[in-house]
């Protein structure tokens, strides 16, 4: 048994506390410790990622108990994935954090950075569904204090918000743990695949509903349309690598919904049949479409990306709703595309509203940026690849869904919403950018003269990018958009890796006598066999 | 019993989002409190009702009660309970720093144009 599938849970952890606790005045160390241990994350995330891909499904038993009393994580080719993309999000996220001084406008960003990372990685590793509740609170109380980072009026009350909407998901998914339990008495994913399977007809109520309340709970999380109201203004006020982070929370309900209702809620399974399957996907659909109309109807530029966060998220949904083994390896790449794209766009948004000063990141013409041509050209390819405009990644996640909705009986409708939003995403994001990039040098010379001589400068030197500014946030950013050309280039292995994985998703038996198979701890108690019907010492280790 | 259970459970929840929808902080938090009371009673019902057994395994018990939900509902206790501090804290420096104890959003323009004077999001 491997102890490196837990390192990922671990190190962040203890990374964090060590910072907290021993590196609190000493903001360099804190910088250089937070960096190495992402780095270090990355490296474990890899290195699990290549022992995943060849299909092993790789099983830790804390404290050696067995599975459907103990807790175990598990690293199958779906968990790996997602834990790599956060290891590598969270690299370039904390360059930027680093280089633009982020992580100085405000205390314990680097701890809460790390306890954010471990509740990411818990959540996608863990087999256990009451620990993945525990992990996903993790990383919401680290993305709470994240998320009013540097403080400021506007931030606190959308941080009020925020917390609200998710201590109410954080109740229902509660209340969907209690019946799940009260009906099958076992909260271990793999356990809970067989004993759904293994119910008999005329008792299914119960579960039926907890499978509606689950995913009731992954959708707030993921953002779908009547659940969605979180996330413009969170996303937009929020802290901009935070934001950038955050990119890869709706992944984790995206990642949630893969994994529940592929082993636990099968879409073969006779109980759930017709319950969500019937509403997921015009849901999704209108979550793109809600998402890329608010592209185009916003007056800010983080509340434009914002919108296309939402917009994206219906896409994904979309294809994970058709419930089909090409239909989820198409989602699993526009996941990683997206989630670069997101990133990326945040960051970009970040710079501009840096750069742009007196008017901020309203979408209107104002003074030219200093550097704006290398900004311009980072916009107009994240752009280019968030809209799903050959020949950057997101055409080809597109033009992966587009093909896996051919079998479904709705696709006529997938086609020709997925192909208007997008048209309604390019008019919003060229929009947006000739009002920024473009039509400030028509502006320049009315308004340069006006109140802001620190603007000046740039009307004389338009395309020279000022030397002085750090050159970290340009390499952050630099390096998302080499990780979306990255997986354009070689979307062919990728897709038939995403292939494997999500067949070995539709094939979930080895997955559950992995879990329940392997032999562990059992209960030691002295004597007779009473011992064996108790669901006992599992409890000792849930508390933590 | 279980009547009066599953009607506790069913009035909290019922007052909890009541107040949550009033849309005013202090209100919401104290739905959201007791919204987690109904959830963590209801979690503790989920290991069936049972009167005077033990949890632990001993020689001379008729019954057990399933342990599994009380560590469930500690946990969910403890993290209820930080995160009821975490929104008092959050929703009191909103107080404090706009004057404005409302949840619901503010219209974009409306809010800009309240505080003109104001730095806008950063420090």
């Amino acid at each position: 048994m491997s102890h490196w599938i837990i390192t990922p849970v671990v190190l962040p952890a203890m990374m964090a506390a060590f910072i907290v606790l021993m590196l609190r005045h000493h903001p360099l160390l804190q910088r250089v410790f937070s960096l190495a241990g992402t780095v270090a994350l990355l490296a474990i995330a890899a290195g699990l990622a290549v022992q995943a891909a060849d299909g092993t499904i790789m099983l830790y038993q804390l404290g050696h108990w067995a599975a459907p009393f103990g807790i175990v994580v598990v690293a199958d080719r779906l968990a790996t994935l997602f834990v790599l993309l956060t290891a590598l999000l969270g690299v370039f996220v904390l360059l930027y954090a680093i280089g633009s001084g982020w992580d100085r406008r405000g205390r314990h960003f680097h701890a809460l950075f790390q306890f954010q990372l471990m509740g990411i990685m818990g959540a996608f590793l863990t087999g256990d569904a009451f620990n993945l509740f525990v992990f996903f609170e993790v990383l919401l109380i680290a993305s709470y204090g994240l998320m009013i980072h540097s403080g400021g009026a506007r931030r606190f009350r959308v941080g009020v918000q925020y917390v609200v909407y998710n201590l109410l998901g954080s109740t229902l998914f509660l209340f969907a743990l209690g019946t799940i339990y009260a009906e099958t008495g076992t909260l271990n994913m793999a356990d809970l695949a067989e004993r759904i399977a293994a119910m008999p007809d005329g008792q299914t109520a119960g579960i039926r509903v907890a499978s509606v309340l689950l995913i009731l709970v992954f959708a707030v999380k993921a953002a779908i349309l009547p659940l969605h109201f979180w996330l413009p203004s969170a996303y937009a006020t929020a802290p901009a690598p935070v934001a950038a982070l955050f990119a890869i929370m709706t992944k984790v309900g995206a990642y949630s919904i893969i994994r529940f209702y592929t082993l636990v809620f099968p879409p073969e399974l006779a109980a759930t049949q017709g319950l969500f399957g019937t509403w997921l996907l015009p849901a999704a659909l209108l979550t793109l479409a809600l998402g890329m109309i608010g592209v185009l109807a916003s007056r800010r530029l983080d509340r434009l990306v914002a919108f296309s966060v939402i917009g994206s998220m219906g896409m994904l949904m979309s294809s994970i709703a058709l419930f089909t083994p090409e239909g989820i390896a198409a989602a699993l790449y526009y996941a990683v595309h997206s989630t670069f794209a997101t990133a990326a766009l945040f960051l970009l948004v970040d710079i501009v509203r840096e750069r742009r000063r007196s008017h901020g990141v309203d979408l209107s013409a104002a003074t030219p940026i200093p550097g704006g041509a290398l900004i311009a050209g980072m916009y107009f390819a994240a752009a280019i690849a968030m809209a799903g405009l050959p020949p950057l990644s997101g055409f080809v996640g597109k033009l992966m869904i587009l093909q896996a909705a051919f079998a479904d009986p709705l696709v006529w409708w997938v086609w020709a919403v997925i192909l208007s939003s997008s048209l309604v995403a390019v008019v919003g994001f060229a929009r947006a950018g000739s009002l920024i990039f473009w039509k400030s040098h028509a502006a320049a010379g009315e308004t340069s003269s006006a109140s802001d001589p620190d603007d000046s400068q740039g009307a004389h030197e338009l395309h020279d990018p000022p030397l002085d500014p750090p050159v970290l946030p340009f390499v952050a950013i630099g390096g998302i958009l080499a990780a979306m050309v990255a997986i354009t280039v070689f979307a062919g292995p990728l897709h038939r890796h995403f292939a494997a994985t999500s067949a070995q998703l539709f094939d979930p038996e080895p997955y559950i006598t992995r879990v329940l198979g392997t032999p562990g701890r059992k209960i030691a108690y002295e004597g007779d066999e009473k011992a064996a019907h108790s669901d006992a010492p599992a409890a000792s280790e849930e508390a933590h | 019993m279980e009547l009066l259970l599953a009607s506790a459970i069913g009035v909290m929840t019922a007052t909890g989002l009541y107040l949550v929808f009033r849309l005013r902080t202090f209100p919401v938090i104290i739905g959201t409190s007791l919204l987690s009371y109904a959830v963590n009673v209801f979690l503790f019902a989920s290991g069936r009702l049972v009167v005077n057994r033990p949890p632990v395994l001993s020689d001379d018990a008729a019954g057990y009660t399933d342990p599994l939900p009380q560590a469930l509902v500690l946990t969910a206790i403890v993290i209820s309970f930080g995160m009821t501090a975490v929104v008092v804290i959050i929703a009191l420096s909103a107080y404090l720093s706009s004057d404005d104890d409302h949840v619901d959003d503010v219209p974009e323009g409306l809010a800009a144009a309240k505080r003109e004077g104001e730095p806008e999001v950063r420090t």
